[in-house]
């Protein structure tokens, strides 16, 4: 991608703008990320870099760890301060995004893999229409998915019960885990299918001896998907979760529209790090299950 | 199943059927262009379903009289306040028409029964027509609503208009980008693709809270530039809360939608064509333009589709970081879900959306495929 060294200095000049001009765009892509973590260890209530951070050498009064503090639900007198009140709803939140997240993950991750087996059998009937319901959730704005399910799970008396919530999840990260794992299946060799069961292994059998095993980093990284698409959704728990089924993003939601609180960007620091750990596993998956299958390394 | 059943309540008006049925059947049966009241029959059977109909269901009929024609709610609150008298003394009334407009003067005012008219069917299309800010006149035309009502086309507009702006400026941005990933090494390129696949993979709170942080008065945007000395420190920009804070916000959380599609395109384009054109006389501009530019076509209207689509229904982020001028029309629907529960308008505008979106979604199957989605 270098220069050749016959490039005229116009050209020179247009390679090295575009280069700066790809950099401002990655710095627009992390840096908000990256801005928020120095401020989550700030003293001040207010979401800004004080003066003291600025400051060089660097002042220990201005930074400190009291928001971390209240946001594990410790109440002594030097965390909680006028505008910030204490409280235990963040902690009651990841317990409940958690408990959530996780059962809505193993519910999608099974569906979604069946779902994704059946679709790339080769002689599938309705294959296209079956794949574009599946993965609707995905394109249809969840302000939509939103409206309709909370009318339909308010026939039902769902709406403001766990399993609502873990319902509307399910239907949601579906479609990630059968994206993934159907692009695992791709270059699955279907003769092993039939060897395992020339050899007199049953269905049930041959899929967890034969083809689980193969597939497996897919199932993880869809998983993962789920997980994060559960973990993170909002607009769903704020119409159907009621108090009992607080979660990170909707006490986040309500943390931001409310009371502007540095405590919202120690969780969003927390969440940051459960990104950057979630996104190494994927990519660490996908080079594997690349390697498994015998495709070059991209 | 619950998209079926937002679309049936969109069109939806059997409740105040159930609570009015002999009512409405009777005043099917007037003629309107004999008598300018209707007859006695139509007071006869309002006044007993009043007097006899369940509370609650009562209650909720009236909320949705009063979408039509505000004064409903009140008129028939006085109204059956009188019924009530009259039944438990026992008095029925010998002319039931009199007797309701003397307990309010409106029975007499024909407008309301015209709009009593809307209601008298199983489905409605008037939620749809509010949605555009339309309503119906007495004889039942469709008219605009008075000037200072029309809500919804602007929001409609503003809508499509930042869903247009993000896309182009998402295209802007991605293009080189893309480009520069797809042409460099593979060991730079997987390094730098953190760059666009951490976004993608943190919290859409997240990053919406750190557009706030980034834009707000005090924040950190304003910060430098005030350091820098390029704005005083009273002439702090107000970037976020308003449309610009939109745009700048669903930008950045909307870019690597654009970049991954490009990107896994311009990946497979041979650079030799790039070469080609160059060897057979072309400038590096032209051979850009006719070589290359047409060969990512596909990758540029994928990502186009998927930010435009992801735009037109965002909620979150114009939400809190727009402000009062900043919302899009999935504010009103989470509106109308949650605080007036006007769930006919609610569904109503989710359909429309909807639509738009299906519309856009066949051409996206079209062009790329729905299968050919990747994530990462």
């Amino acid at each position: 991608m270098a220069l050749p060294s016959y490039a005229t200095p116009v050209q020179r000049t247009y390679y090295y703008a575009y280069l700066f001009f790809c950099a401002v765009v990655f710095f627009f892509l992390i840096a908000p990320l990256f801005a928020i973590i120095p401020i989550s260890f700030s003293v001040s209530p207010f979401m800004v870099f004080t003066e003291g951070m600025l400051s060089w050498p660097p002042d220990p009064e201005a930074w400190s760890l009291r928001w971390y503090k209240n946001m594990i639900g410790d109440c002594s007198a030097d965390v909680v301060s006028s505008t910030v009140p204490c409280s235990t709803k963040w902690m009651k939140g990841t317990v409940n995004s958690f408990y959530i997240g996780s059962i809505a993950t193993v519910i999608a991750t099974a569906l979604g893999t069946l779902a994704a087996l059946g679709l790339s059998r080769p002689h599938m009937p309705y294959k296209g229409l079956i794949m574009a319901i599946l993965i609707s959730p995905m394109i249809v704005p969840l302000i939509i998915t939103a409206a309709g399910m909370f009318f339909f799970y308010a026939r039902i008396n769902l709406v403001y019960t766990f399993t609502g919530v873990i319902l509307a999840h399910v239907a949601l990260a579906t479609p990630f885990v059968v994206i993934t794992v159907t692009a695992t299946l791709v270059g699955f060799d279907m003769n092993m299918v039939k060897a395992a069961q020339s050899l007199g292994a049953k269905p049930i059998r041959t899929f967890f001896k034969v083809i689980m095993p193969l597939i497996l980093p897919g199932i993880i990284s869809g998983a993962l998907f789920a997980f994060i698409t559960s973990f993170d959704e909002v607009v769903i728990v704020m119409f159907m979760a009621s108090i009992d089924q607080l979660t990170i993003p909707k006490q986040m939601w309500a943390g931001i529209r409310q009371e502007i609180s540095p405590v919202i960007l120690c969780m969003a620091t927390c969440l940051v790090l459960l990104s950057i750990f979630l996104l190494t596993t994927v990519e660490l998956l996908r080079r594997r299950s690349e390697k498994l299958r015998g495709i070059k390394a991209r | 199943m619950p998209i079926g059943d937002m679309l049936f309540r969109s069109v939806d008006d059997s409740q105040i059927n159930s609570v009015f049925p002999n009512t409405f059947n009777e005043y099917k049966k007037w003629d309107k262009e004999k008598d300018e009241l209707p007859p006695e029959e139509v007071y006869k059977a309002l006044f007993e379903e009043l007097a006899y109909g369940e509370k609650i269901q009562i209650g909720r009929a009236l909320t949705r009289m009063n979408y039509s024609k505000s004064g409903w709610k009140s008129l028939i609150k006085t109204t059956s306040r009188e019924i009530k008298k009259a039944v438990k003394k026992d008095e029925l009334p010998n002319n039931y028409k009199d007797f309701l407009i003397t307990a309010n003067e409106k029975w007499a005012d024909p407008t309301f029964w015209y709009a009593m008219g809307q209601m008298v069917n199983d489905t409605t299309p008037i939620y749809y027509w509010n949605a555009l800010d339309r309503t119906y006149d007495q004889d039942q035309n469709v008219i605009m609503q008075d000037e200072n009502r029309r809500i919804y086309i602007k929001t409609w507009i503003k809508t499509l208009k930042i869903s247009v702006y993000v896309t182009i400026f998402c295209l802007i941005l991605g293009f080189p980008v893309a480009h520069l990933l797809a042409n460099l090494p593979l060991r730079y390129s997987n390094l730098l693709m953190i760059f666009v696949l951490l976004p993608f993979w943190t919290s859409l709170l997240v990053r919406t809270t750190a557009w706030i942080v980034m834009l707000q008065q005090n924040g950190v945007i304003n910060g430098i530039l005030v350091w820098l000395g390029i704005l005083n420190d009273d002439g702090r920009l107000q970037l976020v809360y308003n449309e610009t804070g939109t745009l700048i916000a669903m930008t950045q959380i909307l870019l690597p939608f654009m970049i991954l599609p490009l990107y896994s395109v311009m990946r497979v384009i041979p650079k030799s064509h790039m070469r080609a054109a160059q060897n057979l006389g072309a400038k590096p501009a032209a051979a850009f333009w006719r070589v290359y530019l047409p060969q990512t076509i596909p990758g540029m209207s994928a990502g186009g589709l998927l930010v435009f689509v992801l735009a037109i229904g965002y909620f979150i982020t114009p939400e809190l970081v727009g402000g009062k001028d900043g919302k899009l029309i999935g504010h009103w629907i989470a509106y109308h879900l949650k605080t007036t529960l006007n769930w006919g308008l609610c569904a109503a505008l989710g359909a429309i959306l909807l639509g738009v979106m299906l519309i856009f979604y066949w051409l996206y199957n079209k062009i790329v495929g729905i299968d050919n989605i990747k994530l990462g």
